[in-house]
């Protein structure tokens, strides 16, 4: 992950890319290999708030099921409907077409919480 | 004789063909319309149309394709796949037997009557319990009922609050699902190192939350939980209920009793340990046996004996409801009765005996090739993980299953418990022969010889089979569930 | 042992393997205090003659179908058998074969259920079907469950006229998961649309109707389902699936969930079980649908196959959040079930159907002209079985047919104190059959 020094990244193996104060987010290479063949995604509702660490959704591959938790706090703005013919692409592009959902964030935006590039591979590492 | 494809049902047969003739009409035939009105009778039923040689050689090749343990050795672990005798079939086809409906007064069907009421003591004697419902059709379904009378116990004593299940992290999925279904939640428990339920976890989570506490025993690595007295009392004396998960049952026939140990109530798999036909995937059958405080929330009816004779017992003040539209899988417990009455009580022992010494010699005899996950007599199954392998040679667990099919073995269960890393749990059962298990520990060997140096064949695996590797990624992408004729095609999406 | 290959030298052997001595040394994880000390109290062993003479003499005990004609339905029914269903299901391997969970060898089964599954779907004239349920009281207890879900509320709506063995069990899952069941009568052996229109409420998560209905009779199914639609409820019906042979479908008239009883569809009587619980629903509840399900896939050199699919929502990788916890179902009862379809196919199970009918309303005929004999509910229009308000005692009438060769109709009291007999007459009784219980209904 050290190769995209610009995402932030959760304990439970979300990413999230932050400019100004949208927040793109989605499941990092690790998660998705882990995770195998993604076959199924359950998004929360557009304009839904959430908290930092909610549960916003869950991703399922043939043979998994995964809670999706949100990085931070904010309202759900977007979600990736590409993904509802196309699951396979959180597969082939994890950090980047196979976004998940996107959040306009609460101000002041908490990441004290998330992890860096490094610090995400030292708990993939660890693992 | 595994041509490219067998066609689907819907893709033979021809518009006319009958594979069945009715009798001619022997009453007076009334209009249609006078007896039902029009709105109620269907425009066209797309059933298939085929003539009786054409669905008999459908399904027999389709038999072909279809590995059984009549075919080859089948070691699945903790399904217990073992040999069905025969004489189970020819009784089951005995028209005493399978023609009897359910609602037929009780003086016309004494017999089976007699055969529920004696299976119920038979496997209230083998638990080391007070009483069994045949109710349940599954193991699963057994799970249900054991809860849904814990519940009702708990209830009864003024202990209705209780609302947890607490269940080991390498529990069968049916039991926290099981759970759920009951309306309570659940609480995992840690597995120790080696391989048990560990017992200071386990007295960390206790509290008067919890309602009870589920276990397999022997426990889903196939070891005994040689702590389980203490864990009963445990769970006793924290106000909470034991319930045996008895779909391991096959190490312990005639040789111990979860009763005994300290449970209060457990499930037997009637198509595991008693030889009832697996079906494909069912019918199965699940009685649940108890001690007497769990006795009166026993659904109804009971088969019970009096002096006029068998009878169904209907009226239980205080039962827990009926979870099956009648009295449970009668033909499946009606085949484990004549099962059980071949061995006996002299007999039954040896079941267990030759089980568990089967699964034993295959982990002594693969020790070397393959790592088992712990380092002690089994029970009725063994289990390897092929960590090793998939660091060396990037050959895992499913790859070595998939080259098994090769040889015309079922591979082992695969990935189960989670708590050990790319598990084979192999569980021979005691109907298999020492040749057989020699075969199938040369064929592991050359395997396992395979992985180190040439490890594209085992990848590639299978290639002996009617299809090769599967894509499942698309099936649940795109599910496909249902066949549609070709002119309206419609994909489900 | 028949059953265990191993003799005492074999043993000896696998023994010395594990540098053991002794049968009892395997057991040594077993603290000596819980090992049993003698034999288990139960019957001694019999050899196999004994054994099959044993059993002989017990299913001699019981009067089956083939003895006596045989009038009882009550969701259980004597339906004729073609012989291809037995020399299918009994090849060994399908019926000793477990779940197919390595399709690569199990494309026999996996075909079958595939099979299954249309022909469900297309008998209920539904999207998708499962592999199946343990039986129909089961598959109504989770449709209506998943009814809850789906819509977030927490009532179902029962049609009095629904089968007790049904409701019974739906109340036991009901209670658990947190369901209400509200029970909405009718007279006239129906409910009428109008009673089940006015007993819906917001918190109505569907309406449940059998079809036909206990009684025998056929509800306004379509009538009743637009009030549900329009309440936001979901529609579910429950079938008897050879009825389908002559009926509408209930997914042409928009129901949401079908579900029943496949037991009339080439499986034994069998006391009762095993039965086979059928499943159907639309396609957008498709990822909700309980139990297993098979889907067609391509294998690696594009050959097309089957495969147990939308695996995670089921018990082993959701464990407590999964829809349901089936694991073991009916495999081989569809099996049987699907051979049966196969070989009656679309002239068999009409011509089934309509023997039935025909032969029903003569019988009904024929009874209801004897004094004290009396259709219960006259108006009303029913399949197979029809309910008589008998003057004598149900049980006397039956015990009277007993002693002369008949199984009679099931003894019923309705909810307003009708006290009678529910007869079910399918393509199996022949003319002499009806015309027997006639006579001796007469002779009472």
């Amino acid at each position: 992950m050290s190769e995209l020094p610009e995402l932030l990244f959760s304990k439970t193996h979300e990413w999230v890319r932050i400019d100004d104060d949208i927040a793109t987010v989605g499941i990092t290479a690790h998660a998705q290999e882990e995770l195998g063949d993604v076959a199924l995604i359950l998004f929360p509702e557009v304009g839904r708030v959430l908290q930092a660490d909610e549960k916003f959704g869950e991703i399922e591959s043939i043979k998994a099921v995964s809670d999706l938790f949100s990085p931070i706090a904010g309202e759900v703005i977007a979600v990736n409907e590409e993904l509802e013919a196309s699951p396979e692409l959180v597969n082939d592009d994890p950090h980047g077409a196979g976004w998940l959902v996107q959040i306009r964030a609460f101000i002041p935006m908490d990441t004290s919480e998330l992890l860096s590039a490094e610090e995400y591979d030292e708990l993939v590492r660890e693992h | 004789m595994f041509e490219s494809n067998e066609p689907l049902l819907f893709e033979i047969g021809a518009s006319g063909r009958r594979a069945v003739e009715l009798p001619t009409i022997d009453v007076p035939v009334k209009p249609l319309e006078s007896l039902i009105p029009k709105k109620h009778v269907r425009g066209s039923l797309p059933l298939p149309e085929l003539s009786e040689p054409e669905v008999i050689r459908h399904y027999t090749r389709l038999s072909q394709r279809n590995f059984s343990i009549d075919s080859g050795f089948y070691p699945l672990g903790s399904c217990t796949m073992k040999y069905n005798p025969k004489i189970n079939e020819d009784v089951a086809r005995l028209s005493g037997f399978g023609r009897i409906h359910p609602l037929q007064p009780a003086k016309t069907v004494q017999g089976a009557l007699e055969v529920m009421f004696t299976m119920q003591n038979i496997l209230t004697e083998v638990a080391g319990m007070d009483e069994t419902s045949l109710q349940p059709a599954a193991g699963a379904h057994g799970e249900l009922l054991g809860l849904m009378l814990i519940q009702a116990y708990q209830k009864s004593i003024g202990q209705g609050h209780r609302d947890t299940i607490l269940v080991p992290e390498a529990a069968h999925g049916t039991n926290p699902a099981s759970a759920a279904r009951c309306g309570f939640k659940t609480k995992s428990i840690r597995s120790d190192a080696r391989g048990r339920v560990d017992i200071e976890h386990l007295k960390s989570l206790l509290g008067d939350h919890v309602a009870g506490f589920m276990l397999t025993n022997p426990n889903t690595v196939g070891l005994f939980e040689d702590n389980v007295a203490e864990i009963c009392e445990l769970i006793h004396a924290a106000g909470g209920q034991v319930y045996c998960d008895g779909a391991n049952m096959n190490a312990l026939v005639g040789r111990a009793r979860p009763g005994d140990m300290g449970f209060d109530v457990m499930h037997f798999n009637l198509h595991k340990t008693f030889s009832s036909p697996h079906g494909g995937g069912g019918p199965g059958s699940g009685p649940v046996s108890v001690k007497s405080h769990l006795a009166p929330f026993l659904p109804a009816p009971m088969a019970i004996k009096t002096e006029a004779g068998y009878e169904l017992q209907f009226d239980r003040p205080g039962a827990v409801g009926k979870i099956h539209g009648y009295y449970g899988s009668f033909m499946c417990i009606l085949r484990s009765y004549v099962f059980i009455m071949y061995y006996g009580s002299e007999g039954l022992k040896t079941i267990s005996e030759n089980a568990v010494l089967n699964a034993n010699y295959i982990r002594v005899k693969l020790q070397d090739e393959y790592d088992v996950a712990f380092d002690e007599l089994c029970m009725h199954e063994c289990i390897f993980t092929l960590k090793r392998q998939a660091k060396e040679y990037g050959i895992k667990a499913i790859d070595v299953a998939k080259r098994l099919m090769d040889f015309g073995i079922h591979p082992p269960t695969m990935y189960f418990p989670l708590i050990v890393p790319e598990a084979l749990m192999v569980e021979p059962t005691e109907t298999e022969s020492i040749q057989t298990l020699n075969r199938f520990v040369q064929v592991m060997k050359q395997i396992a010889d395979e992985a180190k140096n040439n490890p594209d064949l085992v990848r590639s695996a299978p290639t002996a089979t009617p299809v090769r590797k599967l894509d499942e990624a698309t099936a649940a992408r795109q599910p496909c569930l249902c066949w549609t004729a070709p002119s309206d095609a419609v994909t489900a999406a | 042992m028949a059953y265990i290959p191993n003799t005492d030298s074999d043993r000896g052997e696998m023994l010395a393997a594990l540098g053991l001595n002794s049968l009892d040394e395997l057991f040594s994880q077993i603290p000596k205090d819980l090992q049993l000390k003698g034999e288990l109290n139960i019957p001694s062993r019999l050899d196999q003659m004994s054994l099959a003479r044993h059993m002989g003499a017990l299913a001699r005990k019981n009067i089956s179908a083939e003895d006596h004609p045989c009038f009882l339905g009550a969701g259980i029914y004597h339906h004729y058998v073609p012989p291809t269903v037995g020399a299918i299901i009994g090849r060994s391997e399908f019926y000793t074969a477990y779940t197919p969970y390595q399709p690569e060898m199990s494309q026999g089964m996996l075909q079958t259920i595939y099979e299954f599954q249309t022909l469900i779907a297309e008998l209920t004239g539904m999207d998708v079907a499962n592999a199946s349920m343990y039986d129909g009281a089961t598959a109504l207890a989770e449709a209506a469950i998943m009814a809850k879900d789906l819509t977030s509320r927490s009532v179902v709506l029962i049609l009095g006229t629904v089968s007790k063995h049904y409701t019974d069990v739906l109340q036991t899952y009901a209670e658990h998961s947190g369901v209400e069941v509200v029970t909405v009568s009718g007279d006239g052996g129906v409910v009428s649309s109008s009673s089940v229109e006015a007993a819906i409420t917001p918190n109505t998560a569907a309406v449940i109707v059998q079809q036909p209905n206990f009684y025998g009779n056929l509800e306004d199914i379509e009538e009743i389902f637009s009030a549900a639609h329009a309440a936001g409820a979901l529609a579910i019906a429950s079938v008897d699936p050879v009825s389908l042979g002559l009926l509408t479908p209930p997914g042409h008239y928009g129901a949401d969930i079908v579900v029943g009883e496949g037991q009339g569809l080439g499986c034994p009587m069998g006391f009762g079980g095993p039965m086979l619980g059928l499943f159907a629903c639309r396609t957008e509840f498709m990822r909700r649908l309980p139990g297993r399900i098979v889907g067609e896939t391509k294998d690696g050199d594009g050959k097309r196959a089957y495969v147990m699919t939308l695996r995670t929502r089921e018990q082993d990788i959701r464990r407590e959040r999964a829809t349901i916890n089936i694991f073991t179902n009916e495999a081989l009862y569809a099996l049987a079930a699907t051979v049966y379809l196969a070989t009656m196919g679309r002239q068999g199970l009409a011509g089934v159907a309509e023997l039935s009918l025909q032969k029903a309303h003569y019988a009904a005929e024929q009874i209801t002209a004897i004094p004290g004999f009396e259709l219960m509910y006259p108006g009303a229009p029913f399949f197979k079985e029809f309910a008589v308000r008998t003057a004598a005692s149900p049980e006397k009438i039956n015990e009277a047919l007993l002693d002369n060769g008949i199984i009679g109709g099931l003894p019923i009291s309705t909810p307003d104190g009708d006290q009678g007999l529910l007869f079910c007459v399918t393509e199996q009784r022949t003319r002499q059959d009806i015309d027997r219980l006639v006579e001796l209904l007469w002779a009472l």
